[in-house]
């Protein structure tokens, strides 16, 4: 029963990794390695009841957790990067 | 069915290396470096091993991508040209992957129950942890007590990098208060102007240590324990300062109370080790810790816990706000 | 009754596969950031509310039950909210709605 769904999961990770590896901007990636951690969160419930040990839920409420400080991390270092040359724009063009 | 998954995931684990291996924009590689790190995790799920599966997402994807973004921002974000002879390299890499690949010729059979791993050592720890230890996680009850020589210098080596990495990058350790007076205009700290995450996120903050609290403390009864404790509290508090500023952070949670993290996880892994030779027994003997020897064995695994999760928290908070701080120089 | 509740979950979990893989497929062939986020966010939500309680449905009342409880209000709230930040840090730097594929902007 649990079959079809690992299958559509792990399938549709890997037309993820697809997508991180073609994608033309770097936000493609980013929401290819967000939509791979979410899949991999569905992943591990399912197998979870799988293989019948439901103790390993932790993991995948780790994961998710994890996935969603990586996305923003990843947000706030671009957003960083594109205030700074903002600013070293704006003073090399300020007369001093 | 678990070979097929598994044979899947790892076909998609060397697309993933090749990819990194290839690219030049070091942002791409760290980006496929956290689904490299989830489909490692992954991987180990599907054979069992649900600690290690733990650790792995909780310091791979989520921690190492953050330092690694940070230190990001300090150097450039091309890969330098290669310079040196490239056939030299080539030919030791193809001669150790042929060398290993000759060595797995040699593995038993994948599950093999005549291996010999599960002949020696393995069946003795299953044995008799219900009647020593009597934890139903015999993951925790080798690493905290049947290896804890080992788990000490785990905790040392993260100690000593925490060290290492502060020695390098907090040369402005005394400047704080100055730097931020300088800064008249602070436009945007975080995520501050932007509404959604920081609602959410605050709101996710006091759940999510709750949640490392909880993997701390449930080590003993399912996968859990101080390493991926240390790890999560630590993404709590760094969720935190991506959402409102890492100067609210060190507020919330000052340099000093890091370093006492640090220093105190480590101390009190010895110092239990100590108790062990000042109760009459051996270093790190827990049997004589409490009244019975099963109880002082379990006394002895909760506080080593508490002392690696102390130390793993405080050592990648801190190296967190070295490269953080060290952005806005 | 047995019967019932596994017919419902294998129901609950086929269309929740269904929908992963939709979202896979749209991620991989949809000619524009925009449209991609679009698929992925959506499909996100959609194919966790289904193939969680799918997995609810066979786990009956247990601590299990209320883990994946746990797991299924934290996607539905964190999975809109990284959309929303990935969108805008899209938009902030510079990358307009009807750009071509394969124009990068800063990085």
């Amino acid at each position: 029963m649990y079959y079809v769904v690992t299958i559509a999961t792990l399938v549709t990770m890997a037309l993820a990794l697809i997508r991180a590896l073609m994608g033309p901007s770097v936000y493609d990636r980013v929401l290819a390695v967000n939509m791979f951690g979410t899949k991999t969160v569905l992943l591990l419930s399912v197998i979870a009841f799988l293989y019948g040990r439901p103790d390993f839920l932790d993991l995948a409420l780790a994961y998710a957790l994890i996935n969603f400080i990586g996305v923003l991390a990843v947000l706030e270092f671009f957003r960083s990067r594109a205030m700074r040359k903002k600013t070293e724009k704006d003073l090399e063009k300020t007369p001093r | 069915m678990t070979v097929v998954f598994g044979i899947f995931l790892l076909t998609l684990l060397v697309i993933t290396a090749i990819a990194i291996v290839r690219t030049e924009n070091l942002f791409v590689a760290v980006m496929l470096l956290g689904i490299f790190s989830l489909l490692i995790a992954a991987n180990f799920f599907i054979l069992d091993a649900a600690d290690v599966a733990l650790t792995e997402a909780a310091v791979g994807a989520g921690i190492s991508t953050v330092l690694f973004l940070g230190a990001l921002a300090l150097t450039s974000e091309k890969e330098r040209a290669s310079t040196g002879p490239r056939w030299l390299s080539v030919i030791v890499v193809v001669s150790a992957t042929l060398v290993v690949l000759y060595a797995t010729f040699d593995k038993p059979i994948f599950g093999d129950p005549a291996a010999p791993v599960h002949q020696h050592v393995a069946p003795w720890y299953l044995e008799k942890t219900p009647e020593l230890i009597d934890i139903p996680n015999v993951v925790t009850a080798v690493l905290g007590s049947y290896r804890g020589y080992d788990t000490l210098g785990e905790v040392f080596v993260v100690f000593t990098a925490g060290i290492g990495v502060l020695f390098l990058l907090s040369a402005h350790h005394g400047g704080y208060s100055r730097r931020k007076e300088s800064e008249l205009e602070q436009t945007e700290i975080g995520l501050r102007d932007h509404l959604i995450p920081r609602v959410v996120g605050r709101m996710l903050v006091p759940f999510i240590l709750l949640f490392g609290l909880y993997v701390q403390f449930h080590g003993e009864y399912g996968p859990g324990g101080g390493f991926q404790a240390g790890a999560l509290i630590a993404a709590a508090f760094i969720l935190y300062a991506l959402v409102e500023g890492e100067d609210r952070t060190l507020k919330a949670l000052p340099q000093s109370a890091l370093t006492g993290l640090m220093i105190g996880g480590a101390l009190l892994y010895g110092i239990v080790g100590l108790l062990g030779i000042a109760l009459g027994s051996n270093f790190l003997d827990y049997s004589v810790l409490a009244t019975t020897p099963v109880a002082g064995q379990q006394l002895g695994i909760l506080l080593i816990e508490a002392g690696v999760g102390m130390t793993v928290t405080g050592v990648l908070l801190s190296i967190f706000h070295a490269f953080a701080a060290r952005d806005r120089y | 009754m047995n019967l019932v509740l596994d017919i419902i979950s294998w129901v609950l979990l086929s269309a929740g596969g269904v929908f992963v893989l939709i979202g896979g497929i749209g991620a991989l062939r949809m000619p524009n950031l925009y449209t991609r986020m679009h698929a992925a966010s959506v499909t996100d939500s959609i194919g966790a509310v289904l193939v969680l309680s799918g997995v609810m449905v066979q786990a009956g009342l247990s601590l299990a039950t209320i883990k994946l409880g746990a797991i299924l209000i934290f996607l539905l709230i964190t999975g809109p909210t990284s959309s929303y930040a990935l969108a805008n840090a899209a938009i902030l730097a510079g990358f307009k709605p009807d750009e071509k594929p394969g124009q990068e902007d800063s990085a």
